[in-house]
């Protein structure tokens, strides 16, 4: 996918401009913290699962070539093949060469960050393939042609009028008249359309919630259990998947998918969960006869002993991104890459770049919540912090921010002359401001001023007048 | 107690009245204030614009100020949280210095905090009559965990109505450089503030952080709002009286 997140600002401004965007996004705002808490309060270890969840994540990391391995070989032993990709486009040659190794046409493709991150659709279009998106959210989104703006929840930038028109510009088979109201019905008529796809398609791509080393198994979650089918019906299923999915054993996974459900949508556990295991078996019912699973990095394994390996961590439950007052006021797309929020924030630079993402780790106010919400304590604003101090490092930031930055720290280690120049402007700001108490532009302040008035100082400074307090207390 | 007053940069230049205030509650619960003079930032705004080179210089700066008082109390959740939760990262790679801010870390406090948890301070003697809502500062409340402490102060102010505010715990938008770098989010952050604090009915808004009541009586101010805005410790000191509310001219 092609990163626009050099363009944050103007992103940002497009989303905050956009009121179906706004509309649709106060109402995530509310639901998704509201639905968390419940749930949680209705589980008192909770706390307790956070921790446990952590240390299952560290475990695995700090021993990840060791798992990563055995993996690999529980995955043989049980029919499938691992596909070890570094970058995007090994991974994207790998998928392709599978679907052709069976002469496929259609590819039916259940929900996967990383296959939105390979930009896996386009490339198999431009290779003679059609992939068809089978999660209701990403379905939406690729008839309109619209990367997801939510990692869960891919098309909840839309509202639901956006998404009638949609079906009724795309579904031109069926009857115009049609009501198309309700959610409801909007969910029928895409079961409906989508049903075929799954019996035509010739090979089944999904993602990987979590990865198990013990067993070699993938499991994925679902509400719509569109997984499922994308998975059983077509004769091939590719995971494509990400290298810090893994986990040693399933009671580890069984941990993560408790902190998982609750955090990502309130719910106890998501309505489909699947478990997976190399292809049919001989005594099996149904299942595909050729089970992969493509691995990519893509930079990931890089962060493992630096200020970012925290990072890896992440199970994807968006909580932080639902609770972020930064995403919940632009969106997803305004991060112009994959994955937004603060999990975007930290991960984005990691994998294309601080150079084409240096707005993303800035534009945060560090209020905290994301990592108080997290269910693997994942340090976000640290990381955020961290790129920044790379960035300032690299000389990165605007030159004017560093040389306001650079002379306000000079001045604020001579404290002598701090309090001077201190107690003079606030004295000149104070007399200038003295009738309305507050301006409306300043000038230097336009960042500020442009969207709210500057509070006037009340005109002297506390630390004179405490010293003249100290004199006449002593004169007395 | 022997309490050294961490005024914070933006008490001591925008609103000294917050600092007198925070001396008076201070001496109320039996402490001799003082104010070291050699202090003048915590050093938040270079750590948190990756200038970690700066933010040393100052922490030591405030390791040196401060070394020797019993306690440092600054009338901000933001500043006290950088001074306990940051400057040990700060110094994660210097021993000497780092034993040093944990040590200081362990002394220091959040005004409000500090008067009920340390000082064991129940009630105070103010009379204010006005219907308030309250704002939880995200450092205070995240960093230092400060949320019942303010409330249970401001229940014995005479004359106070106390109103909850619909997503009290949800950031205003100030975040240091963040609202001047960022102004137009910035701006739809505090613009849903102020729209929460309206829908109380309130004809006041307190907070314990003088960066998050700048923005909020900015925009209070920009849309006309009649709201008033002060600082949590104004209202405790019952000194309303030594100061016009935030924004507002004399």
């Amino acid at each position: 996918m092609r990163a626009t997140s050099r363009n944050f600002e103007d992103n940002a401004r497009a989303g905050l401009a956009n009121d179906n965007l706004q509309q649709a996004l106060g109402l995530a705002q509310t639901g998704f913290p509201l639905r968390r808490r419940l749930a949680i309060n209705r589980l008192p270890e909770f706390e307790a699962l956070r921790e446990t969840g952590r240390s299952i994540k560290d475990h695995t990391l700090e021993y990840l070539d060791f798992y990563l391995e055995f993996y690999e070989s529980k995955v043989l032993a049980s029919g499938g093949k691992v596909h070890w990709a570094s970058t995007p486009q090994e991974a994207c040659n790998a998928v392709l060469q599978i679907c052709r190794s069976v002469g496929a046409k259609t590819v039916a493709k259940g929900k996967s960050m990383v296959a939105e991150e390979v930009g896996l659709n386009e490339f198999l279009e431009q290779n003679g393939i059609t992939p068809v998106e089978t999660d209701l959210g990403e379905y939406i989104i690729q008839l309109r042609h619209e990367p997801p703006s939510h990692i869960i929840a891919p098309a909840i930038h839309l509202i639901k009028e956006q998404v009638a028109e949609t079906f009724r510009a795309e579904h031109r088979s069926l009857d115009p008249d049609r009501s198309l109201a309700e959610p409801r019905q909007m969910c029928d008529e895409a079961r409906a359309i989508l049903r075929p796809h799954f019996l035509a398609a010739d090979v089944g791509i999904t993602g990987a919630n979590f990865l198990v080393a013990e067993t070699g198994s993938s499991i994925i979650v679902t509400n719509e259990g569109n997984g499922d089918l994308t998975q059983t019906l077509p004769r091939v299923h590719i995971v494509m998947t990400s290298l810090e999915k893994l986990v040693p054993t399933l009671e580890d996974a069984g941990t993560l998918l408790r902190l998982l459900a609750r955090s990502a949508t309130g719910q106890e556990f998501s309505s489909y969960t699947t478990i997976s295991t190399g292809p049919r078996r001989a005594e099996d019912l149904d299942g595909p006869e050729q089970y992969h699973v493509v691995l990519l990095d893509n930079g990931r394994s890089a962060l493992i002993g630096s200020e970012f390996q925290d990072m890896l961590r992440c199970i994807r439950c968006s909580a932080c991104i639902n609770h972020c007052p930064v995403y919940t006021a632009i969106g997803g797309h305004a991060y112009g890459w994959v994955y937004p929020g603060p999990m975007g924030a930290v991960l984005t630079p990691s994998l294309i770049g601080i150079e084409a993402a240096g707005h993303l780790p800035n534009a945060s106010t560090f209020c905290g919540r994301c990592e108080s919400v997290c269910p693997v304590k994942i340090p976000l604003p640290k990381m955020m912090r961290s790129w920044r101090e790379r960035e300032f490092a690299a000389k990165l930031s605007p030159p004017v921010f560093r040389t306001g930055l650079s002379l306000w720290a000079w001045i604020a280690r001579r404290p002598a002359l701090y309090h001077v120049l201190v107690e003079v402007a606030s004295r000149a700001l104070g007399w200038a401001g003295r009738g309305r108490g507050r301006f409306r532009a300043l000038p230097l302040a336009n960042g500020w001023t442009a969207v709210r008035d500057l509070p006037a100082p009340e005109g002297r400074s506390f630390q004179s007048l405490w010293a003249e307090r100290q004199k006449t207390g002593a004169a007395k | 107690m022997r309490v050294a007053l961490f005024v914070t940069c933006l008490v001591d230049f925008f609103r000294p009245s917050v600092g007198f205030a925070a001396v008076k509650l201070l001496e109320q619960a039996g402490c001799t204030v003082e104010v070291p003079r050699a202090q003048t930032c915590c050093g938040q705004p270079a750590y948190n614009s990756g200038d970690r080179a700066d933010a040393k210089a100052i922490a030591l700066q405030v390791l040196d100020a401060f070394a020797g008082y019993e306690y440092i109390v600054a009338p901000s959740g933001s500043c006290a949280g950088m001074i306990r939760q940051h400057y040990s990262e700060l110094f994660a790679d210097d021993p000497v210095n780092l034993l040093r801010a944990r040590e200081l870390a362990r002394r220091s406090w959040e005004l409000v905090s500090f008067l009920v948890d340390i000082c064991g301070m129940r009630s105070v003697d103010a009379r204010w009559d006005h219907e308030a809502t309250y704002h939880d500062a995200c450092s205070g409340l995240r960093e230092l965990g400060i949320k019942l402490q303010p409330r249970q102060l401001l229940a014995s102010v005479a004359g106070l109505r106390l109103k909850e505010l619909p997503g009290a715990e949800v950031c205003c938008g100030f975040g240091g450089t963040f609202c001047v770098k960022y102004p137009d989010i910035s701006d739809k952050m505090v613009t849903d503030k102020e729209a929460d604090i309206a829908a109380t009915g309130a004809e006041a808004v307190l907070a314990g952080d003088l960066g998050c009541l700048l923005n909020i009586a900015g925009k209070v101010h920009r849309l006309g709002r009649q709201v008033e805005v002060r600082h949590v410790a104004e209202v405790l000191a019952g000194m309303t009286e030594a100061a016009a509310p935030i924004g507002v001219g004399r």
